[in-house]
Order: C-alpha cells, then sequence, then structure tokens
C-alpha cells in the first residue's frame, strides 16, 4: 500500500497498523515519517497509550527466566513439603516428586517431639525454646546497641568517631573462624562459656558492625536541620535519640529485626561451638537428628524437621516483606 | 541606626575553620535590640555558617558571641535565648502540628497551663489554630513555614534566627510571607537576624543589611545606603537586579575638574561626591540602569545619543539595551515610554548617582 492520500486509505492503514503484529515496525516507521512529512492527516497520528504487546520477544525472554529461576528455588521446596506428609513405606517406593496418596503429619509430630538426638528424644521442641531463648535477647541488645552507636556517629560527630567507625567496618571483615577460640576463651573466663547469655553476647557483638553501619547510613540520610532544630529545642542526646530519630527510623528497624531475626535463628557455627547439648539451638539439633546414624534414615521425619527450623525466619520474611525491601532501599541511597 | 550603643548581640573576631578551611574570619558584628539584619550574600559564602555559629550548633574555632550581653560562646544552643527557623522546616515529621510547637516547651518543664496559653498565642499570631492538630505532612508550604516560626516563637526567645525560610516556597507566597514576617517583627519587636540570598527580601525586610564574601562582611548598612553607595565594585554588581553597569576606563584631570574616560567617551565628574582624594589611574565607572534616563529632555550633565541594540520587557519596566561608544549598557523605562530595536535614543545621566570604583574594587 502506498502512502495513504485519502481517509479511507489512512483508514485502512491504521486498523492495519493497530492489529497487533500482523505489520512489520519498519513499515509503521515509514508510515509515521510520511505522516511527519506534510501529509494532510498529520494530526490523526498516534495519540494515547502506547499499545504493549503480551507476547513481545522480551516479555517472552524475561517470563521465562523469571518462570525458570522460581521453579530452581521452588522445587525442592515442593519436594520437602511432600516428601514430610508421605510415610516412609511411600518414600520407599522412589518417586519423590509425586504427591503423597496419603498425607500423614505423624512425621512432623515425631520431629517436633520425639525424635532422637544423641541423648535425649524430646525431638526439635527443646532446640526451638532455646533459639528463641537465644534469638529473642540477641536481637533486642545488638540493635538497640547498634542504633545507638549509628546515631551517635551520624549525629554527633565526637573526637575519634572516624577512627571508631573504621575499626568497626574492619572488624565486619574480619572472617569469624578466626575469633572462634579466643571468644571460647573468654567466654570461659567470665563464666558464660555454655550458657545461653554467652551465645546471646557473641550474636550482639558480631552483629554490630553491619548494624551501626546499617543505622549511621539511616540517620546519616535524615534531615541534618531536624537535629539542629531538636538541639535548639533543648534536647540533650537520649531525647533526641528517643523522641525525634526512632520514630522517624521504623523503616530501617524492621530491616534490622528482620535480619538479625533470620541470621540468629539460622546460626549453626556459634551454637555449636559456644553451648552445650542441653543448651543447642534448633539448628544444632536439627543437624543432629538428620545425621545421626542410628536406625534407618527417616526422610520424612527429616524434612518435617528441617521445614519447622525454616519456618521462624520464613514467616517473618512474609509478615514483613515489603517493609524489609523498603528500609534496605532507603538505607543504601545515602551513606 | 546607631546599633552599638547596648548590642542584643554582639560578635568579636569570630573565627571558624571547617578542619583547615577558613570559612568565617574574625568577623565582627553588633546587633542593636529590636533590630532586623539581614545577612546577604552569594552561595557558600559563610552565611548559614555565621548563623549556626550564633545558635550555638557550630563550635567556633575563635571569638566570642554575647546575646544579651552574656557571652554565649560556650553555651549550649538552648540556653542562649534563641529560636531557630530552618529553610527546610525541619518540623518532626510524627509530630501534629501542636506536639512540634511544644517540644522544646517540653523537653524545658514548662507546666501545662503555660504551654497551651503559649501554644495558643503562637497560633494565633500565626493563623495556624485550625492545623494544630494535624501532622505536617498535611500541610502545604506555606503552612508548613509558619509552624517552623511558630516553634521559636513559643519559647519566647531574645534573637530569631532565620535560615532562608522562604528559599524554599513560589514567588507569590514568598511575598506574601515576606510580608507577614515584616508584620511579626514589627510586632514582636524582637531582634531578628535572617539570611537570604535574595536581594529583595534583603531590602524589603532590613533594617541593616551585611553584605558578605568568602567569609567576611563587605557592608553592613542600611539598604538605601547600600543600594546607592556601595563600598565596593563586588557590593555594587550583587545588589540590585537588573545588575548596575560597569564601565571599565580611567580617571583624569583636565583644568582642575575629574572625569572619567573610556575611550572617546568621557563622563564629567563634576558632581560626584568622592569618598577619598581622587588620583588619576585605572578605575571602573557604575551606573544603575534606573538612573538612566532615555529621552527624557535636557538638563543631563551627561547624555549622548546612542542605537537601541536589545529590548527585554520585563512587565511593569522594560530593560533596554543600548550601544554607547564600544560599550553596552542597559536602561530601565517604563513599559510604554520603550522604544524600538534599531531606533535612534538619546540617553542622559547624572553622575552623582554613579559609583565610581578605583583599580582595587573599592568606591573612590
Ligand atoms: N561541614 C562542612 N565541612 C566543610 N566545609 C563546609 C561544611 N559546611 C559548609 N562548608 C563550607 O563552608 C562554606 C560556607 O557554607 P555555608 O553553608 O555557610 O554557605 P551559605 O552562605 O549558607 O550558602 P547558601 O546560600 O548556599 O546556603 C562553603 O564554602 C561550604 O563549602
Ligand atoms: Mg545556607
Amino acid at each position: 500500500m502506498a502512502t495513504p492520500q485519502t481517509l479511507e486509505q489512512f483508514q485502512q492503514k491504521c486498523a492495519a497498523v493497530l492489529r497487533p503484529g500482523l505489520r512489520k515496525n519498519k513499515e509503521l516507521e515509514r508510515f509515521r515519517v510520511s505522516v511527519k512529512n506534510g501529509n494532510a492527516l498529520a494530526a490523526d497520528g498516534p495519540r494515547g497509550p502506547k499499545p504493549r504487546h503480551a507476547f513481545s520477544k522480551r516479555n517472552i525472554f524475561i517470563y521465562g527466566t523469571l518462570f525458570v529461576v522460581a521453579v530452581y528455588y521452588l522445587l525442592p521446596l515442593y519436594v520437602m513439603v511432600v516428601t514430610s506428609l508421605k510415610g516412609m513405606p511411600e518414600i520407599r517406593l522412589g518417586n519423590i516428586f509425586s504427591p503423597p496418596m496419603e498425607i500423614t503429619f505423624e512425621p512432623w509430630v515425631k520431629a517436633w517431639a520425639t525424635a532422637c538426638t544423641g541423648l535425649n528424644c524430646d525431638g526439635l521442641s527443646r532446640g526451638f525454646w532455646n533459639s528463641v531463648r537465644i534469638t529473642v535477647p540477641s536481637v533486642i541488645l545488638s540493635i538497640a546497641i547498634a542504633s545507638v552507636n549509628g546515631y551517635a556517629l551520624a549525629n554527633w560527630r565526637f573526637k575519634g568517631s572516624e577512627l571508631f567507625f573504621t575499626i568497626l567496618i574492619v572488624g565486619a571483615f574480619i572472617p569469624y573462624q578466626v575469633m572462634l577460640y579466643p571468644i571460647v576463651i573468654i567466654l570461659r573466663e567470665i563464666g558464660l562459656y555454655g550458657s545461653l547469655s554467652g551465645l546471646v553476647v557473641v550474636h550482639s557483638i558480631f552483629g554490630m558492625p553491619i548494624l551501626t553501619l546499617l543505622f549511621r547510613n539511616y540517620f546519616a540520610s535524615l534531615p541534618e536541620e531536624l537535629f539542629k532544630a531538636a538541639r535548639v529545642d533543648g534536647a540533650g542526646f537520649w531525647s533526641i535519640y528517643l523522641r525525634i530519630m526512632v520514630p522517624m527510623s521504623v523503616p530501617i528497624f524492621v530491616v534490622a529485626v528482620i535480619l538479625q531475626i533470620t541470621g540468629i535463628w539460622n546460626d549453626f557455627l556459634f551454637g555449636v561451638v559456644y553451648t552445650r547439648p542441653d543448651t543447642y539451638p534448633m539448628t544444632v539439633q536439627l543437624n543432629n537428628i538428620v545425621n545421626s546414624v542410628q536406625g534407618v534414615k527417616e526422610y520424612n521425619v527429616n524434612m518435617a524437621a528441617t521445614l519447622l527450623t525454616g519456618l521462624v525466619p520464613l514467616i517473618v520474611y512474609f509478615i514483613s516483606g515489603k517493609l524489609f525491601v523498603r528500609g534496605i532501599a532507603a538505607g543504601a541511597v545515602k551513606g | 541606626m546607631s546599633a552599638t550603643a547596648n548590642p542584643s548581640v554582639s560578635i568579636q573576631d569570630l573565627t571558624l575553620n571547617f578542619g583547615i578551611v577558613p570559612v568565617l574570619q574574625s568577623l565582627d558584628l553588633d546587633i542593636a535590640e529590636g533590630e532586623f539584619i539581614v545577612l546577604l550574600g552569594p552561595s557558600g559564602c559563610g552565611k548559614s555558617t555565621l548563623l549556626n555559629c550564633i545558635a550555638g550548633l557550630l563550635d567556633i574555632s575563635d571569638g566570642r558571641i554575647f546575646i544579651k550581653g552574656k557571652n554565649v560562646t560556650w553555651e549550649e544552643p538552648k540556653d542562649r535565648g534563641i529560636g531557630m527557623v530552618f529553610q527546610s522546616y525541619a518540623l518532626y515529621p510524627q509530630m501534629s502540628v501542636e506536639k512540634n510547637l511544644s517540644f522544646g516547651l517540653k523537653v524545658a518543664g514548662t507546666p501545662k497551663a503555660e504551654i497551651d496559653k503559649r501554644i495558643a498565642r503562637a497560633a494565633e499570631i500565626l493563623q495556624i489554630e485550625q492545623l494544630l492538630q494535624r501532622k505536617p505532612a498535611a500541610l502545604s508550604g506555606g503552612q508548613r513555614q509558619r509552624v517552623a516560626i511558630g516553634r521559636a516563637l513559643v519559647r519566647d526567645v531574645d534573637v530569631f534566627l532565620f535560615d532562608e525560610p522562604l528559599s524554599n516556597l513560589d514567588a507569590k507566597l514568598r511575598s506574601e510571607l515576606r510580608v507577614e514576617i515584616k508584620r511579626l517583627h514589627q510586632r514582636l519587636a524582637n531582634t531578628m537576624i535572617y539570611v537570604t540570598h535574595d536581594q529583595i527580601e534583603a531590602m524589603t525586610l532590613a533594617d541593616r543589611i551585611a553584605v558578605m564574601r568568602g567569609g567576611v562582611i563587605q557592608q553592613l548598612d542600611e539598604p538605601q545606603a547600600i543600594y546607592n553607595r556601595p563600598v565596593n565594585r563586588f557590593v555594587a554588581g550583587f545588589i540590585g537586579s537588573p545588575g548596575m553597569n560597569f564601565i571599565e576606563g580611567g580617571l583624569e584631570e583636565s583644568g582642575g575638574d575629574w572625569r572619567f574616560g573610556s575611550g572617546d567617551l568621557k563622563v564629567p565628574l563634576s558632581t560626584y561626591v568622592f569618598d577619598q582624594q581622587p588620583v588619576a589611574g585605572p578605575a571602573v565607572f557604575g551606573m544603575r540602569p534606573e538612573h538612566i534616563g532615555l529621552n527624557s529632555g535636557s538638563g543631563w550633565p551627561f547624555s549622548a545619543k546612542v542605537t537601541v541594540d536589545v529590548v527585554e520587557p520585563m512587565g511593569s519596566d522594560t530593560l533596554v539595551w543600548v550601544r554607547l561608544g564600544a560599550q553596552s549598557l542597559s536602561v530601565r523605562v517604563p513599559s510604554e515610554r520603550a522604544p524600538k530595536t534599531g531606533s535612534q535614543v538619546e540617553i542622559g545621566f547624572d553622575p552623582m548617582r554613579a559609583s565610581l570604583f578605583g583599580e582595587d574594587g573599592n568606591r573612590l
């Protein structure tokens, strides 16, 4: 079809162009140019939202990639869930992807209450409560200290604050393994070795660098004039912190809580090094259940135990995922 | 205005360095009780820094600061008897307007009844009574700025410090609030120190203007004096919009009379009042566009025939660019009398209104 000259031709042309996928872009472009070059109907050129094609090459590629990645992450989870709901005879049949023929919660109950870990046979429940007793105080303590640190570093440029900050950041890069044994000695000397409080102290210290950095950057991104206004109003160190800064920083506190809960709950190394069997956190107990050598391997119980252990961070993510992303972005923008 | 008898704020030999960078250097400033001082200067000249030093928000490197006769050099901001209004308002976002206003008083432990009384008074003065329960996010820019002023108002301070309080607002609101601030000053009669780089604000509000540059006060004087008799070329160029015309040339003596020469152009200076004994040598001749007459008949000590180059209408006035010899001059005329581009006109002025600057930039 030549360059449209009459209204009819133009309408035909439009109909052809608007039918997605029928005309090639080149032709559309030629048409546009012809319209631009003084065609009488220029005023009837494209208007309104640009049409988007659901099945463009780009979209297929993007959604395809996302689908593959999602399957990659979700498939193991699926296998775990279905296996944990099967009885042992069904598992022995071998088909790990098939859904359970007969759903049973037996493995979950066993994993929670009666699975044996070395000496005692009261399941994961003991480890769960240990983990709660470790995580809650560690999270509160580390965030309380780190947020005050970050606030002091960002707003009160005291003598040596730069040096202090540098040391803290260097601390974040020292491998944990290097410090394991010295901390054992320190804890033994102050009489906390093997106790839950000892582990709480360790977690609080190791969370400090990254949390302080997080809080410092967030507080530094708040307008400095607010801080000045509060000083002119007569507020001191603590009242500015508690009454001005903290209420403005809910997102970053949420981020810190999530980071700490998942980090501390999932910790294995410190748990296994600094506690005794009766104070083992859930992760260590899980390991002992899964790796226990006596008897048959009860895959369904192992899967259920693993899912139970992972449940807490998972729930925390689901509840606060949105806030998490927002807070990370807010803290990252300015430093 | 005599400022020094019993100053409300007195700054002596104030020096402030950021690390090794000097920002303020041996600055002296005396501000009288109830005076409205405007600190005016280009961006980065140290206006905010000076204000922060007065407020006690920065640790100074040297010098002393007195407020109401008391040496407050080492005092905390809250003990200085100052209230500060910031450019970004700096309202506490999570508190209602009322809480914003009462925060300082609560921190100071003021009784509840007294707090309510002061908030009511401030709200009445600033007409924000109906906004007291709102959060700052639900206020317009002008309302926020009023609340910010209110926060200084309730604290019943001796000295108000404003750091570019209007520069985040649009032009119309700015001129409205400018009038309100002036009214507020007339009503309260507090000492006010006001930072801006808007010269209209400075001219309209100030009892005296301190023009700053590079951490040094260039001229401290009443607005008219700064406008008419700038002490150096920087002040002359900074004040006035559209800016002053400058012609480079030299000072010459002929038969006992001084005149300014630049190429063929000769301007007799018999009416000019010299600040210092003139000597022949290079000089710069400055003339404000509004002090040049266009086709306004005879009687000027200096007049010349010129061609109109460019015409810039600005609403009520029009700026006419003409060529005078090798120089380009702007002339400000009422719009209804604006000539056409390319036409021949006659300009004239009285050198009495001119400013002459020597080689070092200082007024002759
Ligand atoms: N914390 C700081 N560290 C180093 N230099 C600084 C600091 N704060 C300000 N300065 C410098 O001090 C000088 C004066 O800054 P100041 O904020 O007082 O300028 P100003 O006159 O208020 O400018 P504006 O009109 O843009 O607000 C500037 O050159 C600035 O770069
Ligand atoms: Mg400033």
